[in-house]
């Protein structure tokens, strides 16, 4: 009897230091049901994309309903996931936030996430989350004015807020850093794929020779850019295997970084009141070389400074 | 402002116009054959993003543009034949089964998009045909004479449409079966054949209008038409159900809609007003289209489904 006690004491002594010693590293994910919701396809190698590649990384299987441009198709999805029980829903998208509000206080049990947004609208169970865009902007900003040989860099962008607007100001004032005449056109549309189209057909008529953008649409100015060798910055994931041969590097959002942390107080009994940023300091933007360009490694030097100055803070994007 | 009457402002704007006005001349060409006929199909974006989805993976899987165009002829063809059966043989409501048809063709897109490709991936376009002797041509050749060779097919379908509906036994029929069924009726002129033939040339045409948009952007996206079907829809009614007014409504479509791009782009329209401008392509539609309105009226026939005798 005294034997078996000892041997139990043991095994719940070497349990408790195993527990102790993995906690802070990695979150235990088996069981953990994660939904996710998302205006554009879940391959669009952009916003959508971003989130269900981060859940993918923290080893979830995620059940997805994307393509819900269409806000009340969102709610319905929210309030069903919410219903079925999924331990974190995420509703990835700023317009969904007033869905949100009505949604989130029927399920006091289930946690949300919301994104990009830096509001939890004072809730018990809503997480926020964005992304500080602006930065990886600013970096690519950068490198663009060095690269420029006319002189003239162009931003497609979608509509004129949130993480768009974010990254869009960034690369701008880090072009204009490097004195680069660096515009933005906003389509007014996140899916018009025509629309970015002729708009960075509008650049290129005007000897622009670097092009970014931001959205879902913008593939349809990356093949414009590829057609007339413009070279392209992308953002939100990488979009080197839209065009090779022209994009020179991509911001590219790790959401697990933060994923990994509402998880963790998800299952210690947290279900939100907290806002979280990605950023490059916490790595969860990530600058992306495409690795067949020919980028010199004094370019990749002032990425690198403006990386480091944005972290220490001596660099402002705004 | 002066940077807006410059030769390269110009000629991008004017070649964007008619680049971006194509797909929308040829989906509402088709339209226009169908509602000459009396039957509204709504569904014409449904079936430009099935037959730009098609188009699109064929070249993606072939290479060649001009399979994947008559991959989005065959979806449209398909498509027209069950709008048809809808529209003319069941007698379905044509508003609703058209919305029908839109959100099938919205939702199989997609899923069809999401299980065969995953993410998206660039594809050969059109090749581009420079006019011997007019591409050269200062200003001109860049704006009209060097584009793809599916715009210059697109602008040839116009005056064959006004032919095949004005000059032909067939169009006469059109026009008979779309003012006055019982009288085309009564004179030995199928009614339902005729609606089933403009209802699939309308689904062809969609189709096509999907592949070229499609392939000429060289990508597939979710929605890739924006709603460019329904637009397309409002053209009809803009052009007063004639080939030469749907074209002078689509190009002042795509027009004004690279000039809005062009003035973005040349900070003209600030950032805080590009939404708004974003609009002024349509708001500029539905004021011609109120102002044709009260000069032209619609076929007497149309979304009046026809039962012998009735």
């Amino acid at each position: 009897m005294r034997k078996t006690f000892i041997w139990v004491a043991l095994f719940a002594a070497f349990a408790l230091i195993a527990a102790a010693c993995g906690g802070d590293d990695e979150v235990d994910v088996s069981d953990f049901r994660v939904a996710i919701v998302a205006p554009s396809a879940s391959n669009d190698l952009a916003f959508t994309q971003s989130i269900v590649d981060a859940v993918d990384a923290l080893g979830i299987d995620p059940a997805v309903t994307d393509g819900t441009f269409v806000v009340e198709d969102a709610a319905a999805a929210i309030r069903g996931y919410a219903e079925e029980g999924y331990d974190l829903v995420i509703a990835h998208g700023s317009q969904y936030g007033g869905s949100l509000v009505e949604i989130a206080p029927d399920f006091p049990e289930v946690s949300f996430a919301w994104g990009t947004a830096a509001d939890t609208f004072g809730l018990d169970n809503v997480y926020s989350y964005e992304a500080a865009s602006d930065e990886g902007g600013y970096v690519m900003g950068v490198m663009a004015a060095e690269l420029t040989e006319t002189g003239n860099i162009g931003v497609v962008g979608p509509i004129e807020v949130g993480d768009a607007k974010l990254y869009v100001d960034g690369f701008l004032n880090g072009a204009r850093s490097g004195g680069a005449n660096a515009t933005a056109a906003y389509t007014g549309s996140f899916s018009d794929v025509a629309a970015a189209s002729e708009t960075a057909q509008a650049f290129a008529s005007q000897d622009v020779d670097v092009l970014s953008g931001t959205a879902q649409m913008v593939v349809g100015a990356v093949g414009v850019a590829n057609d007339v060798g413009i070279l392209w910055f992308g953002t939100q994931a990488n979009q080197t295997e839209l065009a090779p041969d022209i994009v020179v590097a991509s911001q590219v959002y790790h959401w697990e970084v933060i994923l990994e942390d509402i998880i963790q107080n998800v299952q210690d009994g947290q279900l939100g009141g907290e806002v979280y940023v990605i950023t490059l300091e916490n790595e969860g933007l990530v600058i992306e070389y495409n690795e067949d360009f020919d980028l010199s490694d004094d370019i990749k030097d002032k990425a690198e400074e403006a990386i480091e100055g944005i972290k220490d803070g001596s660099i402002s994007t705004g | 402002m002066s940077e807006l009457f410059t030769q390269a402002a110009i000629v991008a704007v004017v070649a964007g116009g008619i680049r971006l006005a194509v797909p929308l001349l040829v989906a509402s060409l088709g339209e226009t054959f169908g509602q000459r006929s009396g039957v509204l199909n709504l569904g014409v974006d449904g079936i430009m993003l099935l037959g730009a989805f098609g188009g699109y993976y064929a070249v993606l899987q072939s290479g060649s543009p001009w399979l994947g165009l008559l991959v989005g002829i065959g979806i449209g063809f398909i498509m027209g034949l069950v709008s048809a059966l809808m529209a003319v043989t069941l007698k379905a409501e044509q508003g609703i089964s058209g919305i029908g048809v839109y959100l099938f063709g919205l939702g199989f897109s997609d899923l069809l998009f999401q299980k065969w490709v995953g993410t998206p991936r660039p594809i050969p376009k059109f090749p581009k045909l420079d006019i011997p002797g007019l591409s050269d041509i200062p200003w001109l050749g860049e704006m009209f004479f060097q584009h793809s060779v599916v715009i210059y097919l697109a602008f040839a379908a116009i005056p064959l449409s006004m032919w095949i509906i004005n000059k032909t036994t067939f169009g006469m029929n059109i026009r008979a079966v779309g003012e006055n069924p019982e009288a085309a009726d009564s004179l030995g002129v199928s009614v339902s054949r005729v609606r089933w033939s403009t209802v699939t040339i309308g689904g062809t045409l969609a189709g096509i209008a999907g592949a070229i948009l499609a392939i000429d952007l060289g990508i597939f996206q979710q929605n890739i038409t924006n709603a460019q079907g329904f637009i397309a829809i409002a053209l009809v009614y803009f052009g007063a159900w004639r080939p030469l007014g749907i074209m002078l409504g689509a190009l002042l479509y795509g027009l004004v809609n690279a000039l809005v791009l062009q003035m973005k782009v040349l900070e003209i329209i600030p950032p805080d007003w590009s939404d708004i401008a974003a609009m002024t392509p349509a708001i500029i539609t539905i004021l011609a289209l109120v102002v044709v309105a009260t000069r032209f009226s619609p076929p007497s026939a149309l979304t009046k489904p026809f039962t012998r005798g009735a």
